[in-house]
């Protein structure tokens, strides 16, 4: 009984939403185009993935593969066109294979090229350890990148506003107010996260004003993150309205 | 009272779409004022004469498009309205297309001509090493455009062969591109940065307002919707605040509706 | 063989770590060059570890379907989408892939019609979760929990529209939990992680920190 209401409601909607397609193109008010099935195809997929919301069923699951497949796809082409062939297919293969190439071959891209490779052998159980190499080169590469320029930007250039004088002239009272209290919870927000160091005394007591300072951050993260959130459903909505049914101008 | 806590959750799926809906049908106006962030990426670019280069990094997808395509329509809106050079690129595999469309749509209604007004580079993987390639000599780090034209032959780049040579760099972000650019790229070439984020990562990015490394931030569709305002192209950021304020206020409403009735019930159990 | 596996790794670790750190400080035209050669070549490689994740995709659902494990049957629409869109992308409008990428062509379609509205949908599909968590879950059970509740609601009504009907101060007020300590407890947090990265950096060049090695001998 209960699968029979099921496949009503999946056969009912379906057939809701093919009577509405045939209106709007019927109406002029979809092109009959390839734009225009596509905007179809669209519409469909956003109701297919918002069925989940009543329950789980196939229409989100196929929705949810097929874009997980055509995002795969989509990923390995722009690959292709943007990196693979202006990276090392036409500087590298191309004037090797080609007389009639003006520009000589770009030899020294074989070694990228190779360590690249030796990634991919990950998979290989006889030859995975080569792909230690190209780890091992890109690992130690970042590391090595970002000592200096995390000190630099992160620590240093984030330090130097914490430190600023309350008073150097012109400031109002408030804001003099505000770089101590930046400088406060600067501080016991670091304090807190000092977990080598029992949190008892002073260091317990600054410890406590880092969680009130760390409790109010988290509420505007919640508050944002619900306002970011919205915005994706208020966007999906509006180009149901607008570009779908043409409710809205 | 407790059976409230506990209604099935499908009604408040129902009362949230049926307010982002009605709300969306019905047309009022709401005050959108521009909050200092948001200022600071349009003085910026108020302050730049015609033909400095500008670049934009369309570091988002589809998953958060909502957000971060209508920051770059406006965005872009300014720039050709000030006859700005423009030149996007992508950290992501999947912006592109949407980079693709923003540039073109918004280009053509300025009749501004690709190559010598405006360009698109494409993706490039490497994040930091890209950034790093990019300041080091442009033209190794795109030695093609999306297209396939050759960079070099492109006037619009002409000057630029580094990140130092920019006049800005606009990063709209839905990941941790923004810290990327900034310890990779600022830290070294110096540019003014700017950047559009999604609402989620909107307060991570507080600590480099105050620091001056960004001189300027959009956040959310709240941030679009200001940036659509003050240069006159309200579209689809301005319209979804009315949703936006709408629900806002449903989901407080829910929360102390919810702590009253948790409360008033807890009070009863422990009478 | 040792030498090979596990050696030969740390000693290219440890020599790209120092010389890049030290070449930070160096201002010389070797240097440069030095730092765009490297660059290139890192986002070369970069480029490579797309074909890894294609692959665990791909193996993931291959394994789906070859077990039949419960569901298989949806993981033959991740293959279908992904053949459709690789046989138009390298189709490239009748012009084939080892010529520029064309304009308009139906690989541009599957991903204006399917990849963008499925996309945008599924991750718009927390807003419905996150409303319906604030009603069951958001308490104010303790002190802590009510400045976090507190905070969260003069934040979602400051950055709307609305809040400045209801008054002009709760925009002033969002601002300023945004502006000071909302600012201080994600600066501490940076400087901590910015610390944490450092000394994992450190560790890694001085081969302390091996997890990239993966297991094995």
């Amino acid at each position: 009984m209960r699968k029979d209401s099921n496949f009503l409601i999946l056969v009912g909607t379906i057939g809701l939403f093919v009577c509405v397609n045939i209106f709007l193109m019927a109406s002029g008010k979809l092109p009959l185009s390839f734009d225009g099935f596509g905007i179809i195809l669209g519409a469909g997929l956003t109701f297919a993935v918002y069925s989940f919301l009543y329950k789980d069923n196939p229409a989100f699951k196929i929705a949810e593969n097929l874009y997980v497949g055509v995002s795969l796809g989509y990923t390995i082409v722009i690959t292709w066109f943007n990196f693979l062939k202006p990276d090392l297919y036409d500087p590298l293969i191309v004037p090797m294979f080609s007389k009639a190439s003006e520009k000589a071959p770009q030899y020294a891209l074989i070694f990228p090229s190779l360590l690249g490779i030796f990634m991919l052998l990950r998979f290989s159980r006889k030859l995975s350890w080569l792909s230690r190499w190209t780890f091992a080169f890109v690992v130690g590469l970042g590391a090595g990148i970002s000592i200096p320029r995390v000190i630099s930007a992160f620590i240093l250039e984030q330090i130097k506003p914490s430190l600023r004088p309350v008073f150097s002239g012109g400031e109002t009272i408030l804001s003099s107010i505000n770089t101590l209290l930046i400088m406060l919870g600067v501080i016991s927000v670091l304090i807190y996260f000092i977990f080598s160091v029992e949190h008892k005394g002073t260091i317990g007591k600054f410890s406590k004003i880092g969680i009130w300072f760390l409790m109010i951050s988290f509420g505007a993260s919640f508050g944002y993150t619900v306002m970011g959130r919205l915005s994706l459903l208020i966007g999906r909505i509006q180009f149901l309205l607008r570009d779908w049914l043409g409710v809205l101008q | 009272m407790e059976k409230f806590l506990r209604i099935d959750r499908r009604i408040i799926f129902a009362i949230i779409t049926v307010a982002v809906i009605v709300s969306l049908i019905l047309r009022f106006e709401l005050p959108i004022p521009a909050s200092e962030p948001v200022h600071g990426v349009y003085e910026k670019i108020e302050s730049l004469p015609k033909g400095s280069h500008v670049m934009i990094s369309f570091d988002y997808d589809p998953s958060s498009k909502e957000e971060l395509q209508p920051m770059a329509v406006a965005f872009l809106h300014h720039c050709f309205s000030r006859d700005l050079k423009v030149i996007g690129m992508t950290h992501y595999t999947g912006a592109p297309g949407l980079a693709d469309q923003a540039m073109n749509s918004v280009a053509s209604q300025y009749q501004k001509k690709y190559g010598e007004d405006y360009a698109f580079l494409g993706y490039k993987p490497g994040n930091a090493s890209l950034i790093i390639n990019m300041g080091e000599n442009m033209y190794s780090a795109f030695p093609k455009d999306f297209y396939g034209n050759d960079t070099t032959t492109l006037p619009v780049l002409q000057g630029v062969d580094s990140l130092r040579n920019l006049d800005f760099l606009f990063d709209l972000a839905a990941g941790t591109s923004i810290e990327t650019w900034i310890v990779y790229g600022k830290e070294k070439y110096k540019f003014e940065l700017g950047a559009g984020c999604t609402a989620v990562m909107g307060p991570d990015m507080y600590p480099f307002l105050q620091s001056k490394q960004l001189i300027g931030l959009l956040g959310g569709l709240k941030g679009a919707a200001e940036y659509e305002a003050l240069v006159k192209k309200k579209a689809n950021a301005v319209s979804g605040m009315r949703p936006q304020s709408v629900v806002h206020v449903i989901i407080i409403l829910f929360v102390i509706f919810g702590n009253v009735v948790y409360f008033t019930t807890r009070r009863a159990r422990h009478a | 063989m040792n030498f090979l596996k596990r050696t030969i790794p740390l000693i290219i670790a440890f020599v790209m770590g120092v010389l890049m750190a030290m070449q930070y400080y160096v201002p010389h035209k070797l240097s440069q060059d030095l730092l765009e050669v490297v660059s290139r070549w890192d986002r070369i490689i970069a480029g490579f570890a797309v074909f890894i994740g294609a692959y665990s995709l791909f193996h993931l659902h291959w394994t789906r379907i070859k077990r039949r494990i419960e569901g298989w049957g949806y993981s033959v629409f991740v293959y279908f989408g992904a053949i459709i869109t690789l046989i138009f992308g390298f189709l490239n409008g009748g012009k084939f892939f080892w010529n520029d990428k064309q304009d308009g062509t139906m690989f541009d379609w599957l991903y204006y019609y399917v990849q963008v509205p499925a996309g945008a949908t599924i991750f718009s599909i927390l807003a419905f979760f996150i409303a319906s968590a604030a009603y069951r879950t958001f308490r104010a059970r303790t002190k802590e929990s009510t400045v976090l509740l507190v905070a969260a609601i003069l934040v979602m009504l400051g950055r709307v529209p609305i809040g400045n009907y209801i008054s002009q101060y709760i925009p002033a007020i969002a601002d300023w939990i945004m502006a000071v300590p909302n600012l201080a407890a994600k600066r501490g947090i940076l400087l901590g992680v910015s610390l944490g990265a450092i000394a994992t950096s450190l560790k890694i060049i001085f081969g302390i920190e091996r997890s990239y090695l993966g297991g094995g001998d």
